[in-house]
Parts: C-alpha cells; sequence; structure tokens
C-alpha cells in the first residue's frame, strides 16, 4: 500500500470517509476504548492517577483471583450452564423446525410459529418475574411437580433447581425464534432430492437423515461455532435477575462474580482481571471451534 | 418442502398424529403463562394469594383493582414516559447511525474498508468487558443522564452487517446515473438507497426498539435518580425485588399485591403483543438477511 494510492483514494471517497466517521468514533470510543482501559488488569488502578499513571503489578490480579476460593465455583458453574444450555438448547429449535416442516396444515403451522415466536419479544424482567411467580411454594410449577410426588418448595431458593429453571425457561421463550432461521434453511432444500430418495426406496425416516439434516448441517455447524464461541460469556443479566445469595452455589457465574466485584463493591482492577481472562478464554475456544469446524467441515466463519 | 411419499406407510401416519398433537401442546405451554397473568390480573389478590393450581377464571370475582392501582401510579407512568422518550431518540440515532455504517461499508473501492470492517467484526467477538466499559461511560460524565442509555450502544456491529448486505444487494446502475447527475453520496444515501430498503430498516427498527425497550441492566447501574428510570427498571423493583414501595400503595391489605404483579405485567406487555402481529411478517427476513453474513 504506498502512499500515493491513498492519496489518491482519499481525494477520492472523501464525502464517504467524513460519512462513516460517526460510526468509527463510536467504535474507538465505546469498544476500543475499553480494550484500552482493560489495560487496569494489570495496574493498581486509582481513579485520580488515571489509567496511564496507575503503577503496573503484572499478574497479580490474576493470581488472586486463581487463589481465591470462589475460583473454582465460578469456573465450574460457567462451564456447566453452558454446556447444559448448548445440550438441551441447542437442538430444541433444530427439533421444532423439522417437527414444522412436516405439519402439511398450512393454517396449523402458521399458528404455532405465530405462538412460539411471541415470547422471544417479551422482557427479560417480565419473564423472570413471572418465573419467581409460578416457582413460589404454592405456584404453577411446583402445582405440577406435586403430581410426581416432588415435596413442595420454594424452587428458586434451592441450588439444585437453579440450572433446569434457567435452561428451561430459556427454551420456552427462544425455541420458537431460534428455529425460524432453520425453516427458512429447510425450505430451501430441493424437492427433487426428497423425490430421487424415495424412488430410491427411502423412507421418511430415511429421508430425514439423508436429505434433511444434510442441507440445513452447515447452518447447524456456523450457529454451533458462534455458541462455542459464546460458550463462557454466559450472559449476567438473566443470572442478575434470578439469583440470590441462597443459590450462589450454583449460579454464580464469572460475569455476574465480575458485575458484583466491580460494578457493586468497586473493585474496578480486579474484576476487570477476571473479565479479561474470561473475554481472552472465549475468544481462544471460538478459535479452536473454528479451526474444527474448517478441518472436519470445510464450512467456517472466515 | 417436507419429504416425498405417495403413501403414508402405518409409522409415517402414527408420527404425523403425534406430531400435531406434540406441537399443540407445546403452543398451549407457551400461551398458559400469558392467559394465566390475564386472569390473575382481575382476580381478588387476597384469595389469589392462597390459590394453587391452573386458573381458568379469575378467583374472587372479576375486578380491576389492581389495574386502578397500576394505571394511577407515578411511578409506572413515569417509566413508561422515559421509555418512549428512549424509544424515540434512540431509535433513530441508532438506524441513522447504522445506515451511515452500512452505506460506506457496502460500496467498492474504498481502500480502508476491509481493515476497518475487520476491526468492526473483532469488536463482535472480543470486549474489553464490563468494568473498563462503565469507565469509559463515567469518563465521559455519562453517570445519571438518560442520554447514557443511547449514547454508549448507538451501532450493533451485528445490525450494521445486516443492513450492509441489504445495501449491497441494490443494483450499482441505479447509483451510477444518480452519480453522473453530479449527486453525491448524502443523496444517493437518502434518495435512493434507503427509499428501497424499506424492509430492512422496519427490521432495523424492530431489532434496536426491542433492544431499548427490554434493557434494564445499563439503567440500574448508570442512573441515580428514580425519575430517570425506564419502565423496566421500575417493573424489575415491583416483579423481581418485590418492592411493593414502588407502588406507594397505601392500602393496607397486602393481598392487593399479587394481583397488582400481574397487572403490572400486563400493563408492561401490552404494547409488545400489540404491535407484534404487524411485525410478524418482517421476523423471518430479518433473521434471513442477518444469516447470509456467515
Amino acid at each position: 500500500m504506498n502512499l500515493k494510492l491513498v492519496k489518491k483514494d482519499f481525494k477520492l471517497n472523501k464525502a464517504l470517509y467524513i460519512m462513516v466517521l460517526p460510526v468509527i468514533a463510536y467504535f474507538i470510543i465505546f469498544k476500543y476504548g475499553p480494550m484500552y482501559g482493560a489495560l487496569i488488569a494489570f495496574k493498581n488502578f486509582s481513579p485520580g492517577l488515571g489509567i496511564m499513571e496507575s503503577p503496573w503489578i503484572g499478574f497479580d490480579h490474576f493470581m488472586k483471583f486463581f487463589e481465591n476460593v470462589y475460583f473454582w465455583r465460578v469456573l465450574k458453574n460457567t462451564l456447566l450452564l453452558s454446556i447444559y444450555s448448548i445440550l438441551w438448547g441447542f437442538p430444541a429449535p433444530i427439533i421444532l423446525a423439522l417437527l414444522l416442516n412436516d405439519v402439511k396444515n398450512k393454517k396449523f403451522k402458521k399458528s404455532v410459529q405465530t405462538i412460539t415466536y411471541l415470547p422471544h419479544f417479551i422482557s427479560l424482567v417480565v419473564i423472570i418475574g413471572l418465573l419467581k411467580s409460578f416457582a413460589e411454594t404454592n405456584g404453577l410449577i411446583n402445582d405440577f411437580l406435586v403430581l410426581f410426588n416432588v415435596e413442595r418448595k420454594p424452587l428458586l431458593m434451592q441450588p439444585e433447581y437453579f440450572r433446569t429453571m434457567y435452561i428451561a425457561s430459556n427454551i420456552w421463550q427462544q425455541i420458537g425464534w431460534s428455529s425460524i432461521i432453520y425453516l427458512a434453511t429447510l425450505s430451501n432444500i430441493d424437492n427433487n432430492l426428497y423425490e430421487a430418495a424415495y424412488i430410491d426406496g427411502a423412507n421418511k425416516w430415511k429421508q430425514t437423515i439423508h436429505v434433511t439434516l444434510p442441507g440445513i448441517s452447515s447452518t447447524i455447524i456456523i450457529l454451533l461455532i458462534l455458541r462455542i464461541g459464546r460458550l463462557l460469556s454466559i450472559g449476567y443479566e438473566k443470572i442478575i435477575l434470578m439469583y440470590n445469595p441462597a443459590i450462589y452455589e450454583t449460579s454464580d457465574v464469572i460475569s455476574t462474580y465480575v458485575y458484583r466485584m466491580g460494578l457493586l463493591n468497586f473493585n474496578w482492577s480486579y474484576s476487570t482481571a477476571v473479565g479479561l481472562f474470561n473475554s481472552v478464554l472465549n475468544f481462544t475456544l471460538l478459535i479452536i471451534a473454528n479451526k474444527l469446524s474448517r478441518k472436519y467441515s470445510e464450512t467456517s466463519l472466515w | 418442502m417436507s419429504a416425498y411419499y405417495l403413501k403414508e406407510s402405518k409409522g409415517e401416519k402414527v408420527f404425523y398424529i403425534l406430531n400435531y398433537i406434540f406441537l399443540f401442546v407445546l403452543s398451549l405451554t407457551t400461551l398458559y403463562p400469558l392467559y394465566h397473568v390475564i386472569i390473575a390480573s382481575v382476580s381478588d389478590g387476597n384469595k389469589l394469594i392462597a390459590h394453587s393450581g391452573l386458573l381458568f377464571k379469575p378467583v374472587g370475582g372479576f375486578t380491576l383493582e389492581a389495574y386502578t392501582a397500576v394505571l394511577t401510579n407515578p411511578n409506572i407512568l413515569n417509566g413508561y414516559l422515559n421509555t418512549v422518550f428512549l424509544l424515540a431518540v434512540g431509535i433513530t440515532l441508532q438506524v441513522a447511525m447504522t445506515a451511515l455504517g452500512a452505506y460506506f461499508f457496502s460500496r467498492r473501492n474504498v481502500l480502508f474498508k476491509n481493515v476497518l470492517m475487520f476491526l468492526i467484526v473483532f469488536t463482535m467477538f472480543f470486549e474489553g468487558g464490563i468494568v473498563p466499559f462503565f469507565l469509559v461511560c463515567k469518563d465521559l460524565s455519562l453517570i445519571n443522564k438518560r442520554m447514557s442509555l443511547v449514547l454508549p450502544f448507538l451501532v450493533s456491529a451485528y445490525n450494521m452487517i445486516i443492513m450492509r448486505t441489504s445495501f449491497a444487494s441494490i443494483p450499482a446502475s441505479l447509483e451510477e446515473s444518480a452519480k453522473l447527475d453530479g449527486a453525491k453520496h448524502i443523496d444517493i444515501l437518502f434518495k435512493i438507497v434507503l427509499p428501497l430498503s424499506k424492509a430492512v430498516i422496519a427490521v432495523m427498527i424492530l431489532y434496536y426498539g426491542v433492544g431499548i425497550w427490554n434493557s434494564w441492566f445499563w439503567a440500574s447501574v448508570f442512573l441515580r435518580d428514580r425519575e430517570k428510570y425506564p419502565l423496566q427498571l421500575i417493573l424489575r423493583e415491583i416483579l423481581i425485588a418485590n418492592d411493593m414501595s414502588a407502588m406507594e400503595t397505601t392500602v393496607d391489605d397486602v393481598g392487593i399485591g399479587e394481583s397488582i404483579k400481574y397487572a403490572t405485567i400486563l400493563v408492561a406487555t401490552l404494547p409488545i403483543l400489540m404491535v407484534y402481529p404487524f411485525l410478524q411478517r418482517y421476523f423471518v427476513k430479518g433473521v434471513m438477511i442477518g444469516a447470509i453474513k456467515g
């Protein structure tokens, strides 16, 4: 890239660069600003001194986190919640899409779609508010569990129920919305393929295995890579709404720990170090997932 | 579409029937909680607390007591107004900024386009963290300002990519002739590209709008004065923290609190339920344009 070319480009596209300037400024300030600010993870940050002047202390905050009694707890909770979420939550919309795809009555199909997309638009605060009501000792979920001889108890106060509640409510809210993309991909599969499979004697089940699934496999893989890239970034918003100290044992994850340490207790440097540890781990996982997928399936993000 | 067959085997018939039953039950499970909210909101609060099991009709007779309490509550009304303000200002700025970015990145022959795109996509996968983000906003004196819920969230990289993909699909020939007539980029954007992109603009309004409507977290971090709280933050006090002080009820009976909760949920969800049918046709479009970038 020589200077002449750059000059010519700037002259030719000046108006364009001016137009995009506010957008670039936004990303510099609000996205790269925090990345620069994350330097305080390696410093003893004090607001009076600012980021530059605060003294360097290397990896002390990271070491403090690794030696912390809660380190294994939050790491384990993050991993388990995430892995269980993928295990249960990832296939659910695919299955729904496959089932909907087999519905011949158009009106029925449309109604099911309309109904199942709806919860996606209800706010998290309302959803968790409802969940809390339903999880109370005399709430709806207990009414249901009693049928299976489970003793009534306040479910959101029981550590052992947290993950189930978290994942089940997620699936309830997102199954329809997440199935849209698979349904759209399914409708693009060439009908001739089914016809050919039928002539070759493939029954319904075999057609699903040999025609339908290969037809949506690249969509599945891309979404799975993206999901794995977020393996450790379990959102804090929903958990903060759901949890309480009585169930930290299973519900406290890295991001909620960062939130409490940083934004509630003002342990800025320390919490930034924990957050950075999380970000780096995430990013590494994404790269590994992408590499593996490129190697084995020729589908990848980049 | 679906599997090809001339006649169904017995197993296939059973499958179809089970499929219908399953999807029907799934729909019921989705709808029931909403129905429950409606019925509970018009029930007698005191009787509601003692009630257990499914609700089919209002407990203790139909009453609008809870709604009277909710609709005359100054906090909820104020929260509503704040959220409407944020929606109006936020969506306008967000869509405008996203369109500017999308226009730039949909051009051909711009030298730094790919480098800049890489830098933006990178932010989708790596971030500095919530604490440094908070400190940046604090340094910009955004604490306790209403704009703290708009400015730090102006552009979503993901949405910009969706819009760029859509802009890029507009035939270049349309712009070429305008260019020959001496039209500037800003004219091309406003007079040619945007009028041809109504669907993607609708999708953007939907995405950004839902985002603003649902957000409560950063409001809880940034805002100090209760009169600036958006609706969701007031809701959180009432529903999650179970803090009826937000309701400022002077009523002695505790019971009404229970039905007030449900009435609040309904009042706060009604706008979404009302626009939902009109937005539905944009869903698939939105998700699909988003998917192409992969």
